[in-house]
């Protein structure tokens, strides 16, 4: 009873990491049909930034909302600059975020080193709570609970506001909403830089438990990938249930079949993407 | 490619590499180093560069009486690159030895060229087994140990010393973490204790949570091989799930390595690890290594700083032997397996018949001194083999370390 539930504590507060980074790439996808390959440096890019904030005495919401600043603005230019350049050409688009994959993993190295950095949560959520004589850690289930807020927002944004009637009508049929005025291009950078951000305040957020280190990019891009994958490109719901599904079949998956750990994760994306090639909520197909 | 092309290929590989030995015999001395200096091992790759490049500072770029140069490759922690580095350095830089390469695989990558080419090369970093066991290379020779070296040591104090009788283990899932493990649960097994858990953990796993909460809440100690960053993040999930203080931790020597416990809190208090070295070794050598590194790169040394920095000591006694004539490779090559040192910070060093180190293995615990971290001594096993206390073609009869070899008879389900 008590591995049933510390485990599935723990699958949530992963699927709740998985969703901020997985929200953001869902979303850009989704308008702008391009699978963004350095939203995982983004994401390592956010968390380096809210390292910087918090070794400069700052408080941890301080850190998180400036990397989510940072890394959208950062965001909203290489939309501008490069991938605006390449517009229609999706192919060099994906092939330039891979690019600028590189560019930022190099520059945090260049700026950070290589050092490995722990990231210790904010005081209040530092400590763990009891459940049936076990501690798990107190910062895990803020961790959820950010991410439920996280959807939540994004869901009202999207769901009653008009820039998210614009997003949803591109998403849907790109050509007819720019037919009625959409402005398109303009659109494409809002996404973009809310996008990046996310990854970019999501890395803060999962920082105390993943910790910092040149690589973290590389390690969660494949994750967003597969949450995606999974839960539907494209889909606020697909990425949310996604990135919990996900949770638990990592978490899960690695305890019941540790001889399968590595490979885990690419079981149900195999055969979903044989079965329902557009996921569980997806509304177009890759 | 026809016959005449190729004899004419080689005719011209041969020219080019006589008339190289040729410009460069008087020349400097010229050092290949094999770092990473981008990607997940950079911190390791610069660690090793600090340590190398202190050394040739301290002799002023001659070594024997002759000039060093040293030309360095990023090999970015990929096996294929490294081989293109590799040769790169020795056809086009003509280096006269290696020092590097960082990770086992891409030792393991260039082990058949270096083979080929009869490269000379030290190995700083690169630790595992059968480099220097079932599958030795004459060019090859090691200034660090195996990967189950240190273990051997910390399994028999585990269980002599501590007392301990049943140990859970969690381990990166690659042949470093097989290796060292192993070697740990052999001679803890052989002196009483049981493994009766063994968790492999992925190494680039993205939370250590579920396999921390799988740990027998019954144990006496928890032992935790893991290699570069994740030393950091599993003891600090440790501490918060509640285990530290309840489940003393043992390690091996890169779980707590100076390189990370910088970066470290509180959480890595009391784990106790054993090595080949620790910054606090109480030697004038270690005092005069650590006072430089401290003073030029503002950090203790750990694993990688000291395994390229006793490379080159090895690489500059054999040179000194062989009267700075390097370009007489076999005997330059025999030079480097008969080295003993004598002025390393880790101790007294020599090297056995397969060319890797027989030196003093620490038990160390890591302690706050002066509101730093360190890996305080607490026991010494004195020169310490590959074999530990096996005989070697015993040793070397059996299969190499791997995940279930020695096979765990104890596990509880």
């Amino acid at each position: 009873m008590n591995f049933w539930l510390i485990q599935s504590l723990n699958s949530l507060a992963l699927g709740g990491v998985l969703f901020t980074l997985a929200a953001g790439f869902s979303l850009i996808f989704g308008l702008m049909r391009i699978a963004n390959l350095s939203h995982g440096a983004y994401f390592m890019f956010g968390a380096y930034i809210g390292l910087a904030v918090l070794d400069r005495g700052h408080g941890f919401g301080v850190a998180v909302i400036a990397a989510g600043l940072a890394v959208g603005i950062m965001g909203g230019i290489v939309e501008r600059v490069v991938l605006r350049r390449l517009a229609g050409n999706t192919l060099s688009q994906v092939l330039a975020t891979l690019g600028v994959a590189f560019v930022i993993a190099d520059g945090a190295l260049w700026i950070w080193g290589g050092d490995p950095r722990p990231v210790s949560p904010p005081e209040f959520l530092a400590g763990g709570v009891q459940l049936f004589g076990l501690t798990f850690p107190l910062y895990r289930l803020a961790v959820l609970v950010f991410s439920i807020l996280v959807a939540i927002g994004l869901w009202a944004l999207l769901d009653k506001t008009r820039l998210g009637v614009m997003i949803r009508a591109s998403v849907d049929d790109r050509q007819m909403a720019q037919g009625i005025g959409v402005p398109a291009t303009k659109l494409f950078t809002v996404v973009f830089c809310l996008g990046t951000a996310l990854a970019g305040l999501g890395g803060v957020i999962a920082a105390p438990i993943l910790s910092v280190y040149p690589g973290l990019d590389a390690d969660m891009l494949p994750l967003a990938l597969v949450v995606v994958i999974l839960g539907g490109l494209g889909s606020l719901a697909g990425a949310f249930v996604g990135s919990l599904l996900i949770g638990f079949i990592y978490s899960f998956g690695q305890v019941l079949f540790p001889d399968l750990a590595y490979m885990i994760l690419f079981l149900p994306m195999v055969v979903i993407l044989a079965v329902r090639p557009r996921g569980l909520f997806g509304r177009i197909t890759a | 490619m026809t016959l005449k092309e190729l004899s004419r290929g080689v005719a011209a590989v041969l020219l080019a590499s006589g008339l190289g030995v040729g410009a460069h015999a008087a020349d400097a001395i010229r050092i290949g180093f094999l770092t990473v200096k981008s990607g997940a091992l950079a911190a390791g790759g610069k660690q090793m560069e600090d340590g190398l490049r202190l050394f040739l500072k301290e002799r002023n770029n001659m070594i024997a009486g002759r000039k060093v140069e040293l030309i360095v490759a990023d090999t970015a922690g990929q096996p294929a690159i490294t081989k293109t580095k590799t040769q790169e350095l020795v056809e086009k830089d003509k280096v006269n030895v290696i020092i590097g390469p960082l990770a086992a695989f891409e030792a393991l990558a260039i082990n058949d060229y270096i083979r080929q080419s009869e490269t000379p090369i030290i190995s700083p970093s690169a630790a595992a087994e059968d480099l220097t066991q079932r599958k030795p290379n004459p060019w090859f020779v090691r200034a660090v140990g195996t990967s189950a070296q240190a273990n051997h040591a910390l399994g028999e104090y585990a269980a002599k010393q501590l007392k301990y009788k049943r140990i859970a283990m969690i381990a990166d899932d690659f042949a470093y973490g097989h290796e060292l493990s192993a070697g740990f649960q052999r001679t803890f097994e052989e002196n009483g204790g049981k493994i009766v858990q063994k968790l492999w953990s992925p190494l680039n796993v993205a939370d250590y949570g579920t396999y921390i909460s799988q740990i027998k809440p019954d144990v006496d100690a928890v032992f935790a091989g893991f290699a570069g960053g994740n030393g950091i993040k599993f003891l600090k999930q440790y501490q918060e799930y509640g285990l530290k203080g309840k489940i003393p931790v043992l390690g091996t020597m890169t779980t707590v390595d100076e390189g990370i416990l910088k970066s470290m809190g509180d959480e890595a208090l009391g784990v106790v690890s054993a090595g080949w070295y620790s910054a606090t070794l109480d030697n004038p050598n270690n005092k005069k290594f650590v006072a430089e590194m401290n003073r030029d790169y503002k950090q203790d040394p750990g694993y990688y700083s000291v395994g390229a920095y006793s490379s080159a000591l090895m690489l500059e006694q054999a040179l000194k032997d062989v009267k700075g004539k390097i370009e007489d490779k076999q005997a330059f090559m025999a030079a480097l397996r008969k080295v003993h040192l004598t002025n390393d910070p880790r101790g007294n060093i020599s090297l056995d018949a397969l060319g890797n180190p027989i030196m003093d293995i620490y038990i160390r615990k890591v302690e706050r001194k002066n509101g730093k971290l360190v890996n305080a001594v607490i026991k010494t096993y004195p020169q310490v083999s590959q074999f530990w206390t096996y005989k070697q073609a015993d040793f070397l009869a059996a299969p190499v370390y791997s995940r279930d070899y020695p096979p765990a008879k104890n596990l509880e389900k």
